[in-house]
């Protein structure tokens, strides 16, 4: 048990748990969150699995938690941890099974005043459009050929379909390719469950929402983005399906083995990792990036269903009903990186779960256009509560391995979300709010509930009072799909 | 605590499902996990056309045995909307063998996504053998 007399307070924002704590810690671990949000999570294990994840080989510098963070299995919802090419290994429990689960936000030059009571037809054509639910499969089946394909383009694979335009992207993390992707290194398992999963959302925590920009913060960062206070955005949070989840699985299978191999001893089988420079790893890596490839693709393929749904409630309506990608980013990956840590510039493998990939002004791998203000950060709330949109700065170069928060966090149990709430009033409640909701099922809509989470607002005040991130707008929310 | 020969209940996570199971043996515990899982995803199964499915599966260690085998009845729920309610599973060392019938799949309000090896230790107890497992959602 960890208790906050156990945390040295470094500012207002951060803290660390030194390596004195534990024997088996190797590096210490770094907590940007107020005390605030951290009393909140006193009470899981988020910080014991931090604490566990510093006995993986080659890290340097900090294991880092983010003010979202929450109990997830072995490593921490919210960490971040490099560690240091060739020699540090590579973790599939500290990316997740849900590989490049992420956020793309859409804009447009659409009012809300614009729209009067087309809200309501909006949110059922994008749940029309874009397959959500459990259990279901999507338009498109692919075969294995085309699968690899997948695998190896990604988002650009959707490119030649139809699916995307180039701005897209551009406008992607990678630019929505992961280079080194290698289906070889994909069980015959994992690409079933993926051939029919192209295109969809899924259930759980991903969802469709339309926002309004409701407040600008940074006029040039949101003019490069294309934010216009007042008018309609889109995001859409969902990651690799089935396929990504495979690809997890049978890695950290295979890996139960690896760590005997290596003679790695961990506190948790469930942060097995094997190093960068073994076949093992190597493998995983490959399969991780096609997995990731999968993911931008995915994502390609339901923001082109949503320009449908705004074509077919838009189109008449008001002058211009197009969608214009403002960005798409990861929070679940893992990525080769040049960081300087304790004043040395080193290649090192950032593992990031929960958190988000928040490079500042000038960094290389960003789209012309934010060169100047920094990588976009897309950080949903929960439904009924704000979303924002944020960018990397200097200080997240230099003090977060580029990284920052992903969401709100939650903060309740599934099961004590629907005990304390009910569907039918949450839906009925965010309803009166304006807010449309699409939901696959109440009792998973209970779920959900923004009760559940933290303060998204308390989240980013957070990051950008610790300097690892700064703000452009805050969104509100005017409708929910859910599966 | 419940007295139950064998049983399982939820657990409390922040984010995803956990179960603790218990029973007197090997066999027993991993048909704990099996009707947990169909609690948790609130799984209603069609009343025709049953199904038998026979599996087999060697692991490293009993552990490993539980993740393989439970994973295998998610991919089986996913891909072929086939769920299992009566079990017989027989497990030598760290060798088994099940024949599961069930039919497809009516219903289910939720999925787990993937079973994780975290902090997964069969222990010996009071209860006999227990575990914890925690899924993901």
């Amino acid at each position: 048990m960890i208790r906050l007399q156990d945390l040295k307070r470094i500012s207002e924002y951060e803290w660390e748990i030194p390596t004195s704590f534990r024997k088996t810690m190797r590096v210490p671990v770094r907590i940007f969150s107020s005390q605030k949000l951290l009393e909140k999570v006193m009470d899981d294990k988020s910080l014991e699995q931090a604490v566990n994840s510093t006995a993986l080989p080659g890290l340097v510098g900090h294991v880092m938690v983010m003010p979202d963070m929450h109990q997830g299995y072995g490593f921490p919802i919210g960490g971040v941890a490099a560690t240091r090419c060739p020699d540090g290994v590579i973790s599939p429990g500290a990316i997740g099974y849900d590989i490049n689960c992420g956020v793309r936000l859409l804009g447009s030059q659409i009012e809300l005043d614009a729209v009067g009571d087309k809200l309501g037809d909006l949110a059922s054509a994008l749940d029309h459009y874009c397959p959500s639910g459990v259990g279901v499969k999507g338009h498109l089946r692919l075969s294995t050929a085309e699968l690899d394909q997948v695998c190896l383009q990604g988002a650009r694979w959707a490119l030649g379909r139809g699916y995307a335009t180039e701005m897209d992207l551009q406008r992607t993390e990678e630019f929505g390719t992961l280079a080194g992707a290698d289906p070889d290194k994909i069980s015959p398992r994992a690409k079933k469950r993926g051939q029919s999963q192209l295109g969809t959302l899924g259930a759980g925590n991903h969802f469709i929402e339309v926002d309004v920009v409701d407040q600008i913060f940074d006029q040039q960062a949101a003019d490069a983005m294309g934010l216009r206070q007042g008018n309609l955005v889109v995001q859409i949070h969902c990651g690799s399906r089935g396929f990504g989840h495979q690809v997890c699985t049978d890695y950290v299978n295979e890996f139960q083995g690896a760590v005997q191999r290596y003679a790695i001893k961990l506190p948790d089988r469930e942060l097995v990792c094997a190093p960068l420079s073994s076949p093992e790893g190597s493998s995983y890596l490959a399969a991780m990036r096609a997995a990731g490839n999968f993911a931008f693709a995915n994502r390609q393929v339901l923001a082109h269903f949503a320009r449908q749904a705004f074509e077919e409630t838009f189109a008449g309506v008001v002058p211009n009903w197009h969608l214009h990608q403002v960005y798409d980013i990861a929070h679940n990956m893992g990525k080769i990186e040049q960081h300087t840590i304790h004043g040395e510039s080193m290649q090192v493998c950032v593992h990031r779960k929960g958190a988000t990939r928040a490079f500042g002004p000038n960094s290389p791998g960003l789209p012309a256009e934010y060169q100047k203000i920094g990588q976009p950060v897309l950080v949903p709330g929960s439904m009924g509560t704000a979303s924002w949109v944020l960018v990397g700065t200097e200080q997240s170069m230099a003090r977060s391995l580029g990284s920052t928060c992903h969401g709100a966090g939650r903060l309740m149990s599934r099961s004590k979300a629907k005990k304390t709430v009910r569907g039918e009033a949450l839906l009925q409640g965010l309803l009166d709010d304006g807010i449309q909701v699409r939901a696959g099922s109440l009792p998973g809509l209970a779920e959900e509930a923004p009760q559940a989470y933290k303060d998204v607002d308390a989240v980013v005040k957070t990051v950008v009072g610790a300097g690892i991130a700064s703000k452009v707008a805050r969104l509100r929310p005017v409708a929910v799909v859910k599966g | 605590m419940n007295r139950q020969a064998a049983g399982f209940r939820e657990i409390d996570h922040t984010a995803d499902w956990a179960l603790e199971i218990w029973a007197p043996d090997l066999a027993g515990l991993f048909g704990q996990a099996i009707l947990g899982m169909n609690m948790l995803t609130q799984v209603v199964l069609s009343p025709e056309n049953r199904i038998t499915r026979e599996l087999e599966f060697t692991a490293a260690d009993p552990e490993s045995l539980l993740v393989t085998f439970l994973s295998e009845l998610v991919y089986i729920g996913e891909e072929e909307d086939i769920g299992f309610d009566h079990l017989k599973i027989n497990i030598e060392g760290i060798h088994l063998t099940a024949r599961l019938e069930g039919a497809k799949i009516k219903e289910r309000m939720k999925e787990i996504k993937a079973v994780t090896y975290h902090n997964l230790e069969i222990i010996s107890g009071p209860r006999g053998l227990q575990a914890q497992l925690v899924f993901d959602v």
